[in-house]
């Protein structure tokens, strides 16, 4: 997902599914859609990195390009 | 970058969702990849239950010994050669429990290494016993009425055993955790940080809080800063993990002390 | 030419370790086995080695195979109330491949036992001490000269073949004093080294394919994982059935199919001998007396020694049992090898045990008795 300067990118194969990222995400960028993650609002990203921090699956990576 | 210290071709990890020793795991090797350093000079130690599970995903030379011996063994890797950085992953099992002699020791001995701890509150690999951390009231499959036993406040015990650098995070506030874990590497001595991790597959079935996101969120409202817990009491304090560094002092590690004495020697015969 | 010193046979031990090479103690003080433990509190630090009192004789293990894989030669004393706490982490040393050396010097057991009191109860806790399929080697001293002569085989052997090798000393060597020839330090060969690791890309710990692979240490070039539970050739954990297989025979394989090399032994008097007395350790002196005396009344008996008391010496016990007309095994034990001997006698001969566990030695006079017993 692509938003500005930021890059979400969810590791399915790595995932399982906790929820933990979206629910503590401070923006509600993320969501999860059957199960898995997906950045529904990418616009709202602050790349606080929480989220890739937060992940225990090593699933998530946040790329801020500047 | 994260990739010269995790092993992906090992991934998926074998943990179960929501448990946090992923969390942690990362915390660690972020903090290992900045202090730029040879991966050939570290040496990861890992007891025997879920966290000692770590060094599967690890790039570093690693030691994977028995429940409960992982500081023993990282004393003589690091006493052997004490140019080498020293990092002892232990669960609460490993660490306070069946290990707790040896984490005394090495705390008092003042070994230079990084001792990471994590606290998930009850035996995760064999499927949900109660730890020496296992809080006063709560479930697991060897209390099913209720535990009568009073939980260890680890870091008490580490730092009345001499640990001089001893601090409590939590998986839900990572921002702290890398801090902790920073200044854990930084320092010189024995360096202890205990971090608070959920099992939601054990220890969440068992009370109440059987989704992941439960027991973080459950995790996060039970968390006291080390400054705001200065005024409470002890029964506002009662069950809550306290977070922050406790004791950060400079004391002479062992190695340190023991070449003194080599040194002495030298000077005497020669 | 060397000096000759008057010494105590737990000092030996310690200054024969130091010789080999060793530079790492790590051990928890038991009767009677503390005098290692004190000589290498003074001498370690001298030649720049390491010497640390652990909070158990579990840790003190640990401690050993830790020091091991970062590249020292390391060593620890005990007696067989420290052995049973050594058990678990033995097996670490065993299928991790960890080269270390365990002193036991034998007290009176079960349990606390008798404390100062010599026995030869721990054969099968040498042996068998941990849990699983596994081989190990275990030398038996007689004398001052033995505990710092064999203590540079024990060494070897540990690299050789990468395995915990236990020192089976008891409470009559370990106390014993006499004198011992300490080569002078240009007469002592260089200790050996384990073999250069080659150039390797991805240096693989266990990938015996090509003969036993060598130990690389923590801080060299090499980066590696040391597992003690099953593992594959990187030492990652390997649950595969054929891969356990593979290890566990491969563990007992690397010492019983070396058993050539490895097993140490002494024969006295075999020449002419009629009868054979089989011995180790503090024993091994009775039966030598027993001999004198037997020959002086004209019984034509021979001893074979026994200094390496695990793996087997199949072959020269063989021999013996094909020579003789009956053997006597004294044993401060109530008959712990005597069985390894009973099933390789396929003439059915007599096979007899001297056997104590008051807490005192086996008299000559004792085995002479038995000799004449089954003589009779």
């Amino acid at each position: 997902m692509e938003n500005g300067m930021k890059q979400i990118t969810i590791h399915r194969d790595w995932c399982k599914q906790c929820g933990i990222c979206a629910s503590f995400c401070p923006k509600k960028v993320l969501e999860l859609v059957k199960g898995y993650p997906e950045a529904v609002r990418p616009e709202d990203c602050i790349g606080c990195m929480l989220c890739e921090m937060r992940c225990p699956d090593f699933a998530i990576s946040v790329k801020t390009e500047d | 970058m994260l990739q010269d210290y995790l092993l992906e071709e090992n991934l998926p990890h074998f943990w179960c969702a929501g448990c946090g020793s992923g969390i942690v795991l990362q915390s660690l090797l972020r903090n290992i990849d900045k202090q730029g350093w040879k991966r050939e000079d570290t040496v990861v130690v890992t007891g025997i239950g879920c966290w000692g599970k770590a060094d599967d995903y690890i790039k570093t030379n690693t030691f994977h010994g028995t429940h409960g011996r992982a500081l023993a063994f990282s004393t003589g890797i690091k006493l052997a050669n004490p140019d080498l950085h020293v990092f002892t992953l232990m669960g609460d099992g490993d660490g306070i429990t069946i290990g707790g002699n040896h984490l005394i020791h090495a705390a008092r001995r003042n070994i230079d290494l990084v001792a990471i701890m994590v606290n998930n509150l009850n035996y995760g690999m064999t499927g949900g016993q109660y730890s020496g951390t296992t809080p006063r009231d709560a479930i697991t499959k060897t209390s099913p009425y209720g535990h009568i036993e009073t939980g260890f406040d680890v870091c008490r015990v580490v730092q009345a055993a001499g640990g001089s650098f001893v601090a409590r995070g939590t998986v839900y506030d990572v921002v702290q955790l890398n801090k902790l874990i920073e200044q854990a590497i930084a320092h010189k001595g024995f360096s202890f940080v205990e971090v608070i991790s959920p099992c939601p597959t054990h220890f969440g079935r068992s009370n109440h809080m059987a989704a992941a996101v439960e027991m973080m969120r459950w995790i996060k409202e039970q968390t006291v800063p080390l400054a705001r817990a200065a005024s409470m009491s002890p029964q506002e304090l009662e069950g809550k993990f306290v977070t922050g560094v406790f004791e950060n002092s400079q004391r002479e590690d062992y190695s340190t002390a023991y070449q003194r004495v080599v040194d002495r020697l030298k000077g005497e015969a020669g | 030419m060397g000096k000759i010193r008057f010494m105590q046979g737990n000092e030996a031990m310690t200054e024969g370790a130091i010789a080999a090479g060793a530079r790492f103690y790590a051990g928890y003080p038991i009767t009677p086995s503390t005098e290692v433990a004190e000589t290498s509190a003074i001498r370690l630090p001298q030649v720049g080695g390491v010497y640390i009192q652990m909070e158990d004789e579990i840790g003190s293990i640990a401690a050993l195979i830790g020091a091991a894989c970062a590249g020292k030669k390391a060593y620890t004393a005990t007696s067989g109330p420290g052995l049973s706490l050594m058990a678990e982490n033995l097996g670490v040393a065993v299928l991790g491949e960890v080269p270390c050396v365990i002193i036991d010097v034998q007290r009176s057991g079960p349990s606390t036992g008798m404390a100062t009191r010599p026995a030869q109860g721990d054969v099968m806790q040498a042996r068998w001490g941990t849990h699983g399929d596994h081989a190990m080697i275990a030398l038996a001293p007689s004398s001052v000269q033995d505990c710092y002569d064999l203590m540079r085989t024990a060494f070897a052997y540990a690299q050789r073949y990468r395995t915990p090798v236990i020192f089976l000393a008891d409470e009559i060597i370990g106390h014993l004093r006499e004198r011992c020839v300490i080569p002078d330090p240009e007469e002592i060969p260089p200790a050996e080294q384990p073999d250069a690791i080659g150039n390797l890309q991805e240096y693989r710990p266990y990938d015996h394919t090509n003969g036993l692979a060598p130990l690389a240490a923590y801080g060299s070039k090499h980066i590696f994982k040391i597992n003690g539970s099953m593992h594959d050739q990187m030492g990652r954990p390997c649950a595969d059935p054929q891969n356990a297989d593979q290890v566990i025979r491969h563990l007992s394989e690397k010492i019983e199919g070396a058993k050539d090399e490895i097993t140490l032994t002494r024969a006295y008097r075999m020449e002419d001998a009629s009868y054979v007395l089989i011995a180790y350790g503090g024993t091994a002196r009775s039966a030598l007396s027993a001999m004198e005396l037997a020959r002086a009344e004209g019984i034509p008996v021979g001893v074979l020694q026994l200094v390496t008391v695990w793996p087997v010496a199949e072959k020269e016990i063989d021999a013996a049992l094909a020579q003789v007309k009956a053997v006597v095994v004294p044993e401060l034990n109530l008959g712990q090898f005597i069985g390894e001997v009973r099933v390789r006698n396929r003439r059915n001969i007599p096979v007899v045990g001297v056997n104590r566990v008051d807490g005192k030695p086996i008299e000559p006079a004792e085995i002479l008795e038995k000799l004449r017993e089954v003589m009779a």
